[in-house]
């Protein structure tokens, strides 16, 4: 049975490969000797044989780690990363390593060295980022589940685009051991899925306290699947009007507008919420993302792994040679952004005031869950758009992530559920952001809607 | 605030990038555009607002991080040097320092 699921995952993955790029590496002697070893050995884990692709920039042990980036080079890590060997123990199987955008940074794929993912509903458009290779993956039917990791909504927003289910979990629910550091405050390793109880089953293998992880917390790890109940009733559901405002696609905006009719209609309680400062977390974001990117990314210097620049006689000269060829623009655009606001004289004026205005964000969302279970908004203001497009505006592209990235700067969880297709036929997320530790909340949330309108349809690129 | 030439060069210099001349300009005005972009956030007063260190939880805050000084295994010097793009007799070798 496990063998046969591997087996599918694998030549569906081959076969798709060449029209969307999801995959940098698939391992198919790999993967089908540990499925017929779980098979053989009677392996009854959580997981046992269940196919899962995984996202370039976390640690596979024998996969390689590019980060969607020439300057790793072939490198290899010598190690899994903690949510790796949990899931492998619980019998998982990693088919291959998905395409990211470079380092993560970037919500369209196109940052990837490795030329960008193409979105399962249509090729010519943007899978959305960083992590989306693993939402195509999933998309396109060829693994059930995939991990990512969301600094910004790199699970949540490629997650909408491609009409799957994207989770963030809360800070330090999961650890980050063997996750390229991108933003070290923000980052969190998440879960995408076709079915909600998959991505609940996901987590409660992922999750928990890390000793390699500092910044993991010593949290209880609930039953995750017990949270799918089906009853709603009570559930008080946040809307924040002023989101829906402004710069918010027409069609996006009904559709999630019928979203939250639909959880009245289940018995939820509709109330109005106000997140007065979350006009600002895009400012607050690309300042202490860039600036903990440029001090994370210091360790690609050409010394220990990867790229080195040749013919550079010098010390200082191979740093910056190596640098200079081996990132790519938008990965240089940050480090220097993020060097610059934490330069002599201006780290009061940037750093210390996205800090202060971080904590005016987290209060905002401490506020509204008073009054609330759940925020609902859309995960992105638009359907995926066409590759290229907005290549050249990094503000433009930044401004994609402006109902995920308040999660991140907040800490608090959260999911976006596909609810629907545009007139063109591409998907249509909304996103539900709960209070710590909320994911029980989110899934009985999500899992409710799922129930309610199932979201049935297939892209035309699909392995089955 | 007006960002110039120099500026940027210097930021390169820190960030230990050798940016190309084509480079230098466009990252000029990118840099710029964003910088203006972000100084949005001068229009609040936070005087008595404390900044929020990372997004760690209050569990997250409690939690015991630190871990006895014990020696544990470690991936040893031969898988260390392994992907070392010019590692030399047990060592890192780069080109001359001065």
């Amino acid at each position: 049975m496990s063998r046969q699921s591997v087996e599918f995952s694998i030549a569906a993955a081959e076969r798709l490969n060449e029209t969307l790029n999801a995959f940098l590496e698939i391992d198919r002697e790999g993967a089908l000797t540990r499925a017929r070893e779980i098979e053989e050995s009677g392996n009854a884990g959580a997981l046992a044989g269940i196919p899962i692709a995984v996202k370039d920039n976390i640690c596979v042990r024998g996969m390689q780690a590019s980060c969607g980036s020439k300057i790793l080079g072939d490198y290899q890590p010598p190690y899994n990363a903690t949510v790796i060997e949990r899931l492998t123990n619980a019998g998982a199987v990693v088919i291959g390593k998905t395409n990211c955008d470079e380092f993560a940074m970037g919500s369209s794929n196109e940052n990837s060295a490795f030329g960008p993912v193409r979105n399962p509903w249509d090729t010519t458009r943007v899978s959305g980022g960083s992590s989306g290779g693993s939402a195509t993956a999933v998309a396109a039917g060829i693994v059930p589940v995939a991990l990512g990791s969301d600094t910004g909504g790199s699970v949540r927003q490629p997650a909408s685009l491609c009409g799957v289910i994207g989770l963030k979990p809360t800070y330090g629910r999961n650890s980050r051991y063997g996750l390229v550091a991108f933003a070290s405050s923000l980052d969190q390793v998440g879960v995408f899925g076709r079915k909600v109880e998959d991505v609940a089953r996901i987590l409660g293998v992922i999750a928990g306290r890390d000793p390699r992880d500092a910044t993991t917390a010593d949290a209880p790890v609930p039953d995750y699947s017990a949270s799918l109940t089906g009853d709603l009733k009570g559930a008080r559901l946040g809307f924040p009007r002023t989101l829906f405002g402004e710069g918010l696609d027409e069609e996006v905006k009904k559709s999630v507008e019928s979203v939250v009719d639909v959880y009245r209609d289940l018995g939820a309680e509709i109330v109005d919420v106000e997140l007065p400062h979350a006009r600002y977390a895009i400012a607050v974001y690309y300042i202490i993302a860039t600036a903990e990117a440029s001090s994370n990314l210091a360790r690609f210097d050409g010394v220990r792994y990867g790229f080195r620049a040749e013919d550079t006689p010098e010390l200082r000269l191979m740093y910056r040679r190596t640098r200079e060829e081996g990132f790519g623009a938008e990965v240089k655009r940050r480090i220097m952004l993020g060097t610059y606001v934490l330069s002599a004289g201006y780290y009061d004026a940037y750093y210390r005031k996205a800090q202060q205005v971080r904590t005016l964000i987290k209060n905002d969302f401490l506020n509204a869950f008073e009054r609330c279970d759940a925020l609902i908004t859309p995960t992105t203001p638009t359907p995926a758009f066409e590759i290229g497009e907005k290549a050249d505006d990094p503000l433009a592209m930044y401004l994609n992530d402006i109902y995920t990235v308040t999660a991140n700067l907040a800490g608090v969880p959260g999911i976006s559920v596909p609810c629907g297709l545009s007139s063109e036929r591409l998907p249509i997320g909304f996103q539900l952001v709960g209070p710590y530790w909320s994911e029980p909340t989110l899934f009985k949330l999500a899992h409710g809607y799922e129930q309610a309108r199932p979201f049935t349809e297939r892209p035309p690129i699909s392995a089955s | 605030m007006p960002i110039n030439q120099s500026d940027i060069e210097k930021v390169a210099n820190l960030a230990h990038l050798e940016l190309a001349e084509e480079e230098l300009k466009t990252f000029g005005s990118q840099i710029t555009e964003i910088i203006n972009y972000v100084e949005q956030l001068n229009e609040l007063d936070t005087t008595n607002v404390e900044p929020a260190l990372g997004g760690l939880t209050a569990e997250g805050e409690k939690t015991e991080s630190s871990r006895r000084d014990e020696i544990a295994g470690s991936l040893g010097q031969k898988i260390a040097l392994a992907e070392a793009p010019d590692p030399s007799s047990g060592h890192f070798r780069v080109p001359k320092v001065l």
